[in-house]
């Protein structure tokens, strides 16, 4: 009937929900051959994960149905299948990884156990599926090991840990390998070597790889085709590169204009006068770890500082250890020429108004059983001095607007926004103690990309209007591109360079601001194989 | 995934009474129980008083008589216990005592132990310690043999069998609340409280209470049978309340040598005190779902279940 490994025909999924009957996906088609790279691309809620939990037999039934649809494998058609069979498929021939391999991993057991577990519950013999699981963790490159086959998942890093999962996947030679955003949680030079993994070993094998994911850089690195879905729909599908250079839809062209990192660097301002805060040697050290070595920086009125670095640099106990959130072991912070690290609690409080701190995950940082009014108006509640009980309703409606929000949703609770709401919700909390300096801990790291960027849009606004600073952490460097003056790059808990936004990204110093920015995925197939091969021939990553 | 609930819960222009019976009108359960409850507490008020002597008149005529024999009066329709007593009105008017007891004991043991596992959960160090240790004191010492001594030294008045009850069941609530602060203390939600310079009383009571408040009321209401089972021990062991006083429990243990040719006798109060518990537990079940805004939608949709 077809030729390819995997297709699926008009697929459509429904969640009964008591709100409601949710349509998922509506006539989703796309097909998959092999030793091909299909990228589903979509922010969250589009509907990207649910064709893979489709062919999976994932999707809970009730509340979910399939109302229509055919998934053929080698043109059989899966939804007409057993149970007995369909299980025969999943983990043999079709394959999954998931984007957070801890949770997947059960920390109890070695990994060589379970690695070995899942072929010898397949029939494997126990010596040949041990011989197996060592063969196959070299092979995703994990370092010696006969050692790790005998470590527990917690010993492992995160971009080891997805190379297990993948070790697993790949235990039955699978013709299908279903990526459900494998590299989100790491760190960009992590994320290279993953991808470029997977890249190997479909040549290797010649499977079929399925990437579902929400970052075009994702694509343009690896993927060959592309299917771009937005509210449980196909807007558009195509070749990786044609797609990105001549969107057709009127979304995928939002999409891809929301990329961040191509919009201008800023100019230089020149900023004369008083720092608002200078940081000189901070440290503070957990036991005989050192977190943070001996840090200094400076911050001026207006102005965004950022601070990149990979997980574990020590760039978010530097936003903790200035906000007192954990005692600095050492060193100084003059906030207008007063030391934040000495300064007794009472003092403190009085700081808190001017220096606000916006965290990465809104849904974690609202308290879920306050209302928007609740949550906005705590922050008077704690200082009176700042507004009049009378005023606060007035006030509140103000903020939101402010931030782009209307006043009528006061009432609401956090669960009834979505994400990016949910984080104007949390700035305008930080804007009700009328701050000079908010530290942004991954502000925008948990959004998708079109938000992200109204977001930043937001904060720029904001600090054009109000004169605030900015110290913003992040990982990602295009997003501090757009919006920095100056960066931070941290490594190891020590700053190992520093220079205005221009001097980081057009000529930076250091091997390890080198490696970061050529790790970093550009949302431009043409710009992304360039670097690739620049990458190669600098042997930076062969790690 | 955390998908945005519909999107309900418009300011509705409702006084705050009916709000809360149009939320218990939805789960017709709960609005069972606690229409259930409310018979209770109205026997409990006024019972006593009006049939304390019916209650405790003698008819030797009528031993162990059986129930629903319709030749007698409405006050034997459940039976009569080994005195002759009608068991409807000893049960009406023995709610009384068991739900104060009850409702005392469960009370201050609540009280006391959320407060102390609040603060060991908050305040690291010593204090928690001590807390702790102290918890575990209790837990360690038999609380029938901590029964006997206080009631031994001290009259078995229900003032005195509350106190006994409530501090035996101190450290359920105590280690439950400490557990649930120890990991809500460190929620993100908590640690933006502090950047805005919030106390640690504003923290405890606003931020995290809330949210360790529909665990320690479920526990509450598990507890309330666990007491009025306590109590009758106590009874039995001849220091809790004693006869012509009645409770439930009481009840219970009085009809036990009648068992194979009475079952009535035990049967009617035991009766009382399981729907007494499930109607609470009922009940708590729908306010752990009415207390939360991100669940309360499913009361305001109306019946349908969804989970």
């Amino acid at each position: 009937m077809t030729d390819h490994l995997l297709e699926v025909c008009d697929l459509s999924v429904e969640f009964h929900t008591a709100g409601g009957t949710v349509k998922a996906v509506q006539d989703v088609s796309w097909h998959l051959d092999r030793g091909e790279t299909l990228a589903i691309l979509g922010e969250s809620g589009s509907g990207k994960s649910v064709s893979a939990s489709a062919i999976m037999n994932l999707i809970d039934m009730p509340p979910g149905k399939i109302t229509s649809g055919r998934i053929l494998l080698n043109g059989a058609d899966m939804l007409k299948m057993s149970a007995e069979e369909r299980r025969r498929i999943n983990g043999a021939r079709i394959a999954m990884i998931f984007q957070d391999p801890l949770a997947h991993l059960n920390p109890v057991y070695t990994v060589g156990w379970q690695i070995a577990e899942m072929m010898t519950t397949h029939g494997t013999p126990a010596a040949e599926a041990r011989n197996r699981a060592l063969a196959l963790l070299e092979r995703v490159g994990i370092p010696q090991p006969a050692e790790a086959m005998v470590k527990y998942p917690h010993q492992f890093s995160g971009g080891q840990r997805q190379r297990l999962m993948i070790a697993m996947a790949l235990a039955f030679k699978p013709d299908i390998l279903i990526a459900d955003e494998p590299t989100t949680a790491l760190d960009v030079t992590v994320q290279a070597q993953v991808l470029a993994l997977l890249e190997e070993l479909q040549a290797e094998t010649g499977m079929g790889l399925l990437l579902i994911t929400h970052d075009l850089g994702v694509v343009a690195e690896i993927a060959d085709r592309v299917v771009v879905m937005n509210s449980g729909r196909i807007v558009e599908t195509g070749n990786a590169a044609e797609v990105y250079s001549n969107p057709q839809h009127p979304y995928t062209k939002k999409l891809i204009g929301a990329a961040p990192g191509k919009g201008a660097m800023p100019e230089e301002r020149d900023r004369g006068g008083e720092p608002l805060l200078r940081v000189q040697n901070l440290s503070k050290h957990y036991g005989a770890f050192h977190a943070l070595k001996g840090v200094s920086f400076t911050i001026m009125p207006g102005e965004t500082v950022a601070v990149v670095g990979e997980s574990g640099s020590g760039k978010s106990t530097l936003a903790r250890a200035l906000l007192r959130l954990e005692e600095p072991s050492g060193g100084q912070a003059f906030y207008k020429g007063r030391d934040l690290v000495t300064m007794a609690p009472r003092d403190l409080f009085g700081l808190r108004r001017e220096i606000q701190m916006v965290f990465q995950d809104p849904t974690q940082s609202l308290n879920p059983r306050m209302s928007v009014y609740q949550l906005i108006s705590e922050a008077w509640a704690i200082h009176p001095e700042i507004l009049p009980r009378g005023q606060w309703r007035a006030r509140v409606a103000e903020l939101l607007t402010k931030v782009g929000l209307s006043p009528d949703m006061a009432q609401r609770y956090p669960h009834q926004f979505s994400g990016g709401q949910r984080q104007r919700i949390a700035i305008a909390r930080a804007l009700a103690l009328e701050p000079r300096l908010i530290v942004c801990d991954e502000a925008v790291s948990a959004l998708d990309v079109s938000i992200q960027a109204q977001v930043i849009e937001l904060l720029e606004g904001l600090r054009r209007e109000f004169g605030l600073s900015y110290l913003f952490i992040a990982h990602d460097l295009p997003v501090v591109r757009d919006f920095a003056d100056r960066v931070i790059v941290m490594k190891e808990g020590e700053i190992v360079e520093e220079g205005t936004v221009r001097q980081i990204f057009d000529a930076p110093r250091e091997p390890y601001t080198r490696a970061l920015l050529a790790a970093s995925l550009d949302p431009d197939p043409e710009v992304q194989a360039r670097r690739r091969e620049a990458r190669l021939a600098e042997g930076l990553l062969t790690a | 995934m955390t998908q945005t609930a519909p999107l309900i819960g418009q300011p509705r222009r409702k006084s705050g009474l009916a709000t809360v019976i149009g939320l218990l009108w939805r789960d017709k359960f709960a609005f069972c129980a606690a229409l259930f409850l409310l018979v209770v507490i109205v026997c409990a008020l006024i019972g006593p008083a009006l049939l304390e002597d019916a209650a405790t008149k003698q008819n030797l005529r009528g031993r162990n008589a059986p129930p629903f024999d319709m030749a007698r009066d409405w006050e034997f329709f459940f039976g009569a216990d080994a005195l002759g007593r009608p068991l409807l009105v000893r049960i009406i008017v023995a709610a009384q005592n068991t739900m104060m007891i009850a409702a005392g004991a469960v009370f201050f043991s609540a009280l006391i132990g959320s407060t102390l596992g609040l603060a060991a959960g908050w305040l690291k160090g010593r204090a928690s310690q001590v807390i702790l240790r102290l918890g575990d004191v209790i837990m360690s010492f038999p609380s029938l043999l901590l029964a006997v001594i206080v009631l031994y030294m001290l009259d078995p008045s229900v003032f005195n069998i509350i106190i006994v009850l409530a501090i035996t069941r101190i450290p359920v609530y105590l280690r439950t609340a400490r557990a649930e602060v120890l990991e809500v203390r460190e929620r993100m939600f908590v640690q933006a409280a502090k950047v805005m310079g919030a106390s640690d009383l504003r923290i405890v009571f606003r931020h995290i209470l809330p949210v360790v408040l529909p665990t320690l009321l479920t526990i509450a209401t598990l507890d309330f049978a666990f007491v009025m089972l306590a109590e009758s021990s106590l009874s039995f062991l001849g220091i809790g309340i004693q006869p012509p006083e009645i409770t439930w429990g009481l009840m219970v243990s009085q009809g036990r040598p009648y068992l194979t040719n009475a079952w009535w006798l035990s049967f009617w109060p035991g009766l009382a005190i399981i729907l007494t518990t499930l109607s609470l537990n009922l009940l708590s079940n729908w306010m752990r779902i009415a207390l939360d805004p991100v669940q309360r939608w499913r009361l305001e949709m109306g019946g349908r279940k969804n989970d």
